[in-house]
Parts: structure tokens; C-alpha cells; sequence
């Protein structure tokens, strides 16, 4: 492979990166959608989606892998396809925990909620922006966007916070409540480690592009 | 861990060519430091400033200083004294046309030793430093010439440890061998920089990254950067080593 061929094989690997994260995103707001919407077959679409998750995964890491064989990649090359290897199975994690969410909604089924569901569409929308802007600082190589990602983090633990108090409260009132009460606080727990792994992919970013182990977690 | 060279403003010319631009650097005592750097980028010139080998270039001069244990190397050290505790390896190997036994002992012999009894012994000590006693032992009258292109560079090594150095120089020590005397080469280093400190030039990237404790990149007769060897093939300060050694030199 001459050097050319070389820096194309690794914008490729970066752009199947993307396109992962894209995937990532798409099935991560459909799963909650699922559930604001108890819509069952979609819930059901972001079990499906996820196998192509895992295979993009496993494609991304044999290229990794086969770059570090054959070309031994050096400083920034070897930093990106090292991170790269630790940020798909973050995303994949991110798949996995979508799925879980998805398969929480599908045991609800159609009973009604117990809460009307307000914190959880917020965390949803603000970590599939912490999704969104990883990905433009994986993209345009811009440090200061993956600090702020990390500090959004903040944000998400509050909200699950709240929702850990309010729906304990909630079980201990009315015992009836118990059943679906669970499953919405392991959905809120679900995306609170979400935000967790979308912080770890911010820190990998910050390694590329500075040479910097950062802990914005 | 001690500084065995320090090197000040190193300044040295070819005629009215500069090939060696106010390098300053400290080369440490048992490690092994790699010079690094493309065809032409003064690494080489510089690796024999450090045993006086340029002295035998007409037309050189050198400003600056080079000092070995604090000793000025262009001033207050005889050069045969420098060249008995900086030995060097050079590129291709270049066993002398004569046995095995008479190659190590060279350098002893002429340094004054006459008992064979402590040639016999500095010969063995040093090949068994070599990693090459053991091929060896059962024909050492027999012409080093006979011996296979890693074993004639291992015993370079043993040729050059047989006058117990504390330097050792090495120009490209294993360009010209296979990957399997290489990783022997290799290996040796290790052990030898225990007792050594190791200076060598390579072109081989990734041997600079395996062995050594510390590089220096050159660049056009200019020390580019020089630091940790994990420092400069992970995260280098410097865009010119990052573009060389990525290979988006030029």
C-alpha cells in the first residue's frame, strides 16, 4: 500500500466511523421514541437495527486491525486507529443500552403510564446532541466541542437523579406502581450510562487530536 | 541515570557546507538513544562526532563541544584514548580477513595485551557479550570471513566490546541483515546497554521505536526534536517528525 492508498484507508475508516455514530443516533432516538409512543414495532425495528451496529463494529475493528499490521501506524495515525478501536465499542455499548430500552417498551406494551414521560424525551434530546456534536468534533478534529459534550454529562446525571427520586417516590405511595415504575427507572439508568460512553468517546477524540489523555467523565 | 555526552551548539562543516546545525543535546548514560531522520539530515555526521571519525575527513570543522564523562573530547581527550571507550559498528559488517580469534583480539593486541591466557579470556568474555560464543567456539581459527552476514556483525560487536568500551556507536548496525540476525542484533542491545551506553543510527523506524529509550530526530543538519522514544512515536511536539515518521515527508 503506498502512502496515498495509506491516508485514504484511514479517512475510510474514519468516515465507517461516522456513519456508526449516524447509525448509533438514529436507533438510540428511535428506542426512546418507542417508548414515549408505546410503539411496539418500532421498538421492535431498533432490536433489528442493532445486529448491523454489532457487524459495522466488527468490520471497523478487522480494518483497524489490518492497518496496524501492515502499515504500523505512527503518532497521529496510531493514535486515531488505536481510539478508533475504543471508540466503536463504546458506540456499540450505546446500540446494546438502545436495545434495552427498546425491549423495556416492548414489556410495557400498551398499559398506560403511570407518569407522563417529561424527563426522559429531555435526556433523549440532549444526548442525542452530545451524539451529534462527538461526531463534529470527530469530524472537524475540534477539541473544545468534546470538553463540552463532557461537561453536558452533568446534565444527564441530574435528570436521572430527579427521575430516581420521583418514581421511587411514586412506588413507595402506590405499590400498584412498582411494575412499570422499574422499568422506567432502568431506562433512566440506561441513559444515564449512554451519556457515560459518549463522554468516553469524547476523551478518545481529545487523545487524536492532542496527544492528551483528558477525564471529562 | 548519568549524562555520558553532553553536546553543546555542535556546529560542524564540510568545507563551507554546514551539515550540522548548533545541535545540543544529552545522550544518557545506559540507555539506548536512535538518530533518526532522512537520507542527507547530518544523523550519521553527527554519530561520529562523538568518536572523532570525521578528524579523518579532509576539510571538516567542528565548533561547539562534545564532552564525554565532562571531558571535552576536542580538547582535553587523546583520540586514541576516545576510540578505545567509544567503539563503533558500522553498517556493513567488516570482520578483519583473518580467524574469528585473531578479530576480537585485535583491538586488545593493540592496546599492549600480550598473555594469552588474558586474550583467550577478553576473546570469550566478549563473543559470550556477543551472543556469538556459542556458534563460534568450536572454530575459532577459522577465517571470520566463513561466518554468516549476522554473525560477522556480532562479531563487530564482540570486536568492538573486546577493548571494553563505554560508548557504543552504531551506523545502521543491521540495514544489511535478515529479519531473524536483526531481532538477534536486537536483543543484544538490550543486554548490552546495561553495561553500555548505546548510540545508534537507523533507518528502520520501527527498530528506533522497538529498542531504544530515547530519539532524536534530524532534519537538514538540525535536531529537530529529541525526547522519550514512546514521546516521539506516539504524540511528537514537533509537525516535521510527525510528517516523517507518518510517512507525509516531503
Amino acid at each position: 500500500m503506498g502512502r496515498e492508498q495509506y491516508d485514504e484507508a484511514i479517512g475510510n475508516l474514519k468516515s465507517d466511523v461516522v456513519s456508526m455514530m449516524e447509525n448509533v443516533e438514529e436507533i438510540f432516538v428511535m428506542a426512546v421514541d418507542s417508548l414515549v409512543a408505546q410503539d411496539i414495532e418500532k421498538a421492535r425495528r431498533v432490536i433489528m437495527m442493532d445486529d448491523e451496529i454489532d457487524r459495522q463494529m466488527e468490520r471497523i475493528e478487522e480494518d483497524s486491525l489490518e492497518l496496524i499490521a501492515l502499515q504500523q501506524p505512527m503518532a497521529i495515525d496510531l493514535r486515531t486507529i488505536f481510539s478508533i478501536a475504543k471508540i466503536i465499542t463504546d458506540l456499540e455499548r450505546v446500540g446494546d443500552f438502545s436495545v434495552n430500552i427498546a425491549k423495556e417498551t416492548m414489556k410495557i406494551g400498551e398499559e398506560p403510564l403511570i407518569k407522563p414521560l417529561v424527563d426522559i424525551p429531555k435526556m433523549q434530546r440532549i444526548i442525542s446532541g452530545m451524539l451529534r456534536n462527538s461526531k463534529r468534533s470527530f469530524i472537524d478534529g475540534n477539541i473544545s466541542i468534546a470538553y463540552e459534550v463532557g461537561e453536558e454529562d452533568d446534565i444527564i446525571d441530574n435528570l436521572y437523579k430527579d427521575i430516581y427520586s420521583e418514581i421511587l417516590i411514586m412506588i413507595h405511595e402506590d405499590g400498584r406502581y412498582i411494575n412499570q415504575g422499574t422499568k422506567l427507572l432502568f431506562i433512566g439508568r440506561y441513559l444515564e450510562r449512554i451519556a457515560d460512553h459518549i463522554t468516553n468517546i469524547c476523551e478518545r477524540i481529545i487523545y487524536i487530536y492532542s496527544g492528551e489523555s483528558a477525564n471529562i467523565n | 541515570m548519568g549524562v555520558k555526552f553532553e553536546i553543546k551548539n555542535l556546529d560542524l562543516f564540510y568545507g563551507e557546507f554546514q551539515a550540522i546545525k548548533d545541535v545540543s543535546m544529552d545522550i544518557e548514560e545506559n540507555k539506548v538513544t536512535a538518530f533518526i531522520g532522512p537520507s542527507g539530515c547530518g544523523k550519521s555526521t553527527f554519530l561520529r562526532t562523538l568518536n572523532r571519525m570525521n578528524d579523518l575527513i579532509e576539510g571538516v570543522t567542528i565548533k561547539g563541544s562534545v564532552k564525554l564523562d565532562g571531558d571535552d573530547i576536542y580538547r582535553n581527550i587523546d583520540v586514541i584514548k576516545l576510540r578505545k571507550r567509544v567503539g563503533m559498528v558500522f553498517q556493513k559488517p567488516n570482520p578483519f580477513p583473518m580467524s574469528i580469534y585473531d578479530n576480537v583480539a585485535y583491538g586488545p593486541r593493540t592496546h599492549g595485551m600480550k598473555k594469552k591466557s588474558d586474550l583467550d579470556e577478553i576473546v570469550e568474555k566478549s563473543l559470550v557479550q556477543a551472543a556469538l560464543w556459542d556458534e563460534v567456539k568450536g572454530r575459532m581459527k577459522k577465517s571470520a570471513l566463513g561466518l554468516s552476514g549476522g554473525q560477522q556483525q556480532r562479531l563487530c560487536i564482540a570486536r568492538a566490546l573486546a577493548v571494553e568500551p563505554e560508548v557504543i556507536l552504531m551506523d545502521e548496525p543491521t540495514s544489511a541483515l535478515d529479519p531473524i540476525a536483526t531481532s538477534k542484533i536486537e536483543s543484544l542491545m538490550e543486554q548490552l546497554k546495561k553495561r553500555y551506553t548505546i548510540v545508534i543510527v537507523t533507518h528502520s523506524m520501527q527498530q528506533a521505536a522497538r529498542i531504544s529509550d530515547n530519539t532524536a530526530f534530524f532534519i537538514m543538519g538540525e535536531m529537530a526534536e529529541f525526547d522519550e522514544t514512546n514521546r516521539i512515536f506516539t504524540n511528537p511536539r514537533n509537525k516535521r517528525t510527525e510528517d516523517y515518521i507518518t510517512g507525509r515527508f516531503g
